[in-house]
């Protein structure tokens, strides 16, 4: 099984990749964590620009949902809600509507931030959208709050507790994934 | 002087199926301060009337033909947020118990929504049995029913700017059956 990990944050020190890669040491046997980077080479949306072939860093985008058996998005917060150019990937996968990438596609959303709430807020505006592009979204959520401080010299997450939220969180994801999968076969 | 009338208390008999055609089913929700409308199609049901009276009625829609007016929410409607099409691909009805009392009915039974299934009771009107231009014999049965959508796992909301939720929880359901002899 493949879980696909998105970062809504694309600086070199991102405190939410570093949450991904600490997520990649708790996955369940069997699972594989593929860190995606494409973000900053998605375009502005444009519907003028929506039709096929798709942009490259839109087909990449699309190809890369597809292709994953689940999604573990990990958001900042930026002035309450999510980064715009999360949102903008998220509007890119959610077309064409009613067969896009996202639809019915399982789905786990955490975040870190440096302020003491863990970007709660952006975490649920995410969820929002994941919603209404059709994904399922699963029941699970993990807040890091002073991520600045969370993370030891090796990106480990230092936490015990928070670690195992993060691993019930991807169990969660998985399990929906696996209840999608075995339907399917 | 005294008049005895004999109020029918039973469906006419026989196997009946119905007219998809001219049928409808449809839902109305309050929604921000009005009313919202959508249907269902393509309609499957069946009535079965034994001669003693007892029947049957069982039907079912996909969820997939949803009908509202727009395209991105009929999309929405079929998500896992909504109706859940890929889990709960049907909405289905199966009656347990249908009383009749001159031109009122009362149909009583199980609904099954989003892999819920839940007991519901339906009231309306039914009609005389007619011959049609086809050379058949059809009569109307109409039915509606108030259920709680979240109680079916349709949880889906959004907050007005008073704080109050936009979408009601309960939603009328409609049954407008042309029922044609098999």
């Amino acid at each position: 099984m493949r879980v696909l990990g998105i970062s809504g944050s694309l600086r070199r020190g991102s405190h939410n990749r570093m949450l991904l890669r600490a997520a990649a040491e708790l996955l369940p046997p069997g699972v594989e964590l593929e860190l995606w980077d494409g973000l900053k080479a998605v375009p502005p949306y444009d519907e003028d620009d929506d039709i096929e072939p798709s942009p490259a860093g839109v087909a990449d985008l699309r190809d890369a949902i597809a292709d994953a058996d689940g999604l573990l998005i990990a958001t900042p917060e930026y002035n309450h809600s999510l980064p715009g150019q999360l949102k903008n990937a998220l509007d890119w996968a959610s077309r064409p509507v009613g067969a896009s990438v996202l639809r019915n596609k399982p789905a786990v959303v955490v975040g870190a931030s440096t302020g003491a709430f863990g970007a709660v807020w952006s975490q649920a505006e995410v969820r929002k959208v994941l919603a209404a592009a059709g994904a399922r979204v699963v029941d699970a959520e993990l807040a890091v709050g002073h991520a600045d401080q969370r993370f030891d010299p090796d990106g480990r997450l230092t936490d015990a507790g928070m670690r195992e939220e993060l691993r019930e969180a991807i169990a969660v994801l998985v399990q929906e994934a696996q209840t999608r999968l075995s339907a399917a076969a | 002087m005294s008049t005895a009338v004999e109020t029918t208390q039973t469906l006419p008999a026989g196997q009946w199926s119905v007219d998809s055609v001219h049928s409808h089913v449809g839902f109305a929700v309050e929604y921000m301060g009005g009313t919202f409308r959508g249907t269902f199609s393509p309609i499957e049901a069946t009535l079965g009337v034994a001669q003693d009276g007892s029947a049957t009625l069982v039907g079912r829609v996909p969820v997939e033909g949803v009908r509202v007016q727009d395209e991105n929410l009929a999309a929405h409607l079929q998500t896992p947020e909504f109706f859940d099409a890929e889990r709960a691909p049907e909405i289905s009805f199966t009656s347990s118990r249908i009383q009749r009392s001159g031109q009122e009915v009362t149909i009583e039974g199980e609904l099954a929504i989003k892999g819920n299934t839940l007991p519901v009771r339906a009231t309306g009107t039914v009609g005389d049995p007619a011959p049609d231009p086809y050379g058949g014999e059809r009569f109307a049965l109409n039915v509606r029913a108030t259920i709680d959508r979240t109680r079916f796992g349709l949880n889906w909301n959004n907050p007005l700017p008073s704080g109050e939720s936009a979408l009601a929880n309960d939603v009328e359901l409609t049954a407008e059956l042309y029922l044609v002899r098999a």
